[in-house]
């Protein structure tokens, strides 16, 4: 009798062991996206309804279906504040059998939600975020930052420049985590390249009128003003900096540009800046496909995070199948194992960190005369190889 | 006697000019820039403020709308400028009009209704009013911000001993002190004023002498409001059009008009361009400070004045 019990004992363990092993197809009979991001704030435009469409374009392309199960998508607004969307992070899990979180915008909030995920064993798909900790003190085996980071927006924009002859650095920075962290990583970039920070102010996000900012910068006698700031701050500062004939008489670095705020800007004060880019629609026929595809349902061209966003839906949808499971492991084994390939993601391949590496592109906006379009502002100047563009990976966040 | 005299007053005087030229390691030229910028700002803090003062001093409504309405003044420029071809100058003149207009549209159908019920219900009406305008520009034109040039006859600017001044912005110095100071006489010293302020102390009275107070009251609010819309033209060309742009500065200049004290339409005034020179200066020295500085003032002075710098004890 206990030899039969025993015996029974060992198959049933046997039997639980084997199916963890093979992790059993798909969750719940279905694979669930969740959209998460800012939808009516500052940062709607760069993400935003923008990155539901891209999600929703990559599970049609996708076929609606993986292994003969269906993929939904629920999405929701965090309001740009890191309660708001861990909470919702949370009850995705918990009560609404949501796989795979993805989106993700302000740095703050992702940094709550990927907490949340990683104690979760729940993978997070990072299109728009810039902080670079997730892949580095924050770093964890769930996380996937797709787009670009502050590493790869310093060592694109702000190398050349430095190399160039642009010794004299001031910047003004966004007074929050998100233009501390661009601003430390732009000056150790300047600093190891032989170049100097002769000041900086840390203007509160949200700030109006950047005159007085302007005026320091200005009797700051630096070669480069570098704008540590994002979405309306950057827009602001640069408009206030061409107003008061900053732009004549030095150079203006936006550390961070997306096109949407290329495209709200005067070409007459925009003209001639670099930007460090993840993507531009008017790459290639590849790109333009896609971006025709997308500006078709959603009215505007896309930006990186949106066109990361579908690039990266993909890649997992692509790793569930090739896994044969939702399983977040077995997924991010699946896609770390796969180099990503397609118009977005270029010579590239996802680290065991977590970052996917691939070409960046060092841009400069148009000016008017040469725009042969409302949407054409960009002239891609180089291609910055990813291993150039992202910094190397941290031992301790090499994830195998 | 009188040539050491006037070497004393020289040695004293010469002195002093070195002490001048830098307070505390501060250049006094930088300092001059600032102050100057400061002003500029505080024109815009200005007008808004006078357009809050005339509208709760006269008809003791709290307008939680004139951020909003500042924010669709700017708006309203660029699209007459893209949809209608209508340049600046003009929409400088019917901006303001379309914005007035709707304003008393608004008074007359959805704050009038509700005018003699307690103070906070004007408030969240108008603060409803505000986000739903802020929602549906959102959700039409985007968070980014729309480009406004500034006008040909404007570009360009002056190169003064301690700045560069950008002529767009002594425009708006100018034109908004205009604006400000001729509202200020006409309410405080013209005839019509007087009956203004007379109908909204004793509205059953003035009605005795045969004036209409009611329509008094709503042209007094499509003022106010216009004002804002001024303030937003003026203010397209610098700041990014954007939908959130009025309720970045909406908290501000109420803080602004509490200082002056609530209703008071010359403190109103004169407390923009002082909080404008606050903001500026804490800008310069010390950045971090520059959103709260004006809230600490705000505290201070109803600690010490509740009813505000100007303002009459109630």
């Amino acid at each position: 009798m206990k030899v039969i019990k025993k015996s029974l004992l060992a198959a049933a363990m046997s039997v639980v062991a084997t199916s963890g092993v093979q992790a059993a197809g798909i969750s719940d009979d279905v694979v669930k996206i969740g959209v998460l991001a800012d939808m009516g704030g500052v940062y709607a435009d760069i993400c935003g309804q923008g990155c539901v469409t891209a999600v929703e374009m990559a599970i049609e392309d996708f076929g609606g279906t993986v292994l003969g199960k269906p993929i939904e998508m629920v999405s929701a607004d965090d309001q740009n504040k890191p309660d708001v969307g861990s909470a919702k992070v949370r009850q995705w899990i918990e009560s609404d059998n949501v796989d795979v979180v993805t989106g993700l915008v302000a740095s703050s909030v992702t940094g709550a939600a990927t907490k949340v995920l990683t104690d979760a064993k729940k993978i997070a798909l990072i299109s728009t975020s810039a902080s670079n900790a997730f892949t580095t003190k924050a770093c964890s085996p769930y996380n996937v930052h797709w787009t670009y980071n502050v590493a790869a927006l310093a060592n694109g924009t702000v190398k050349p420049m430095v190399d160039a002859g642009k010794k004299k650095w001031f910047f003004i920075t966004a007074d929050y985590a998100f233009g501390h962290a661009l601003e430390g990583i732009a000056t150790k970039v300047i600093e190891s390249s032989g170049g100097e920070v002769v000041g900086a102010v840390r203007a509160p996000l949200g700030t109006t009128d950047f005159s007085s900012y302007v005026l320091q910068a200005q009797a700051s006698g630096a070669d480069v003003v570098g704008l540590a700031n994002a979405g309306g701050d950057f827009v602001n500062s640069l408009k206030t900096a061409a107003e008061f004939g900053l732009t004549e008489t030095v150079d203006v670095a936006g550390l961070l540009v997306f096109t949407n705020n290329a495209l709200a800007l005067d070409p007459a004060i925009a003209a001639g800046m670099k930007a460090t880019s993840g993507f531009y629609w008017d790459f290639d026929d590849q790109t333009r496909e896609w971006s025709a595809r997308f500006k078709a349902r959603h009215g505007v061209i896309p930006s990186m995070g949106q066109a990361g966003q579908y690039s990266m839906t993909m890649h997992y949808l692509n790793a569930v199948k090739a896994a044969g499971t939702d399983e977040s492991d077995a997924v991010m084994k699946q896609m770390k194992m796969t180099k990503p390939d397609d118009f977005f993601a270029r010579n590239a391949t996802l680290r065991n960190d977590g970052r996917m590496v691939h070409d960046m592109l060092l841009v400069s906006i148009k000016d008017a005369a040469s725009r042969q379009s409302s949407d054409d502002i960009y002239n891609v100047e180089a291609v910055i190889p990813g291993d150039v563009a992202f910094n190397p990976m941290l031992p301790e966040c090499d994830f195998k | 006697m009188g040539s050491v005299k006037a070497s004393i007053a020289y040695i004293v005087l010469a002195s002093l000019g070195d002490v001048m030229a830098t307070i505390f390691g501060i250049n006094l030229f930088a300092l001059s820039g600032q102050l100057l910028v400061g002003l500029i700002n505080g024109s815009f803090y200005a007008l808004l403020s006078l357009g809050l003062a005339i509208i709760f001093g006269l008809l003791k409504i709290i307008n939680f709308a004139q951020g909003a309405m500042y924010m669709l003044g700017a708006f309203f420029a660029w699209m007459a400028l893209n949809y209608l071809g209508i340049n600046y100058w003009w929409a400088l003149i019917l901006v303001p009009l379309a914005i007035g207009l709707l304003a008393i549209l608004m008074e007359r159908f959805l704050v009038r209704p509700i005018a003699n019920e307690d103070h906070l219900y004007s408030l969240l009406l108008t603060f409803g009013i505000a986000l739903v305008l802020q929602g549906v520009f959102t959700h039409v034109y985007g968070s980014s911000g729309l480009p406004y040039q500034i006008p040909a006859e404007l570009k360009g600017g002056t190169r003064l001993p301690f700045m560069y001044l950008p002529n767009y912005r002594a425009w708006i110095i100018v034109s908004s002190l205009v604006v400000c100071f001729s509202t200020w006489w006409v309410i405080e010293k013209t005839k019509l004023g007087a009956y203004l302020r007379a109908g909204t102390e004793n509205p059953q009275l003035m009605q005795g002498f045969g004036i209409n107070v009611p329509l008094m009251t709503t042209l007094t609010f499509g003022f106010g409001v216009a004002l804002a819309g001024f303030a937003g033209v003026l203010a397209a060309p610098v700041y990014s059009v954007s939908p959130d742009m009025g309720s970045n500065i909406l908290i501000v200049v109420f803080a602004i008009v509490v200082i002056g004290g609530m209703g008071s339409i010359g403190g109103a005034i004169l407390t923009g361009l002082m909080m404008g020179v606050v903001e500026g200066l804490t800008k310069f020295l010390y950045p971090e400070a520059s959103t709260t500085v004006i809230f600490l003032f705000m505290v201070i002075v109803l600690l010490v004045k509740p009813a505000g710098l100007f303002g009459k004890e109630a």
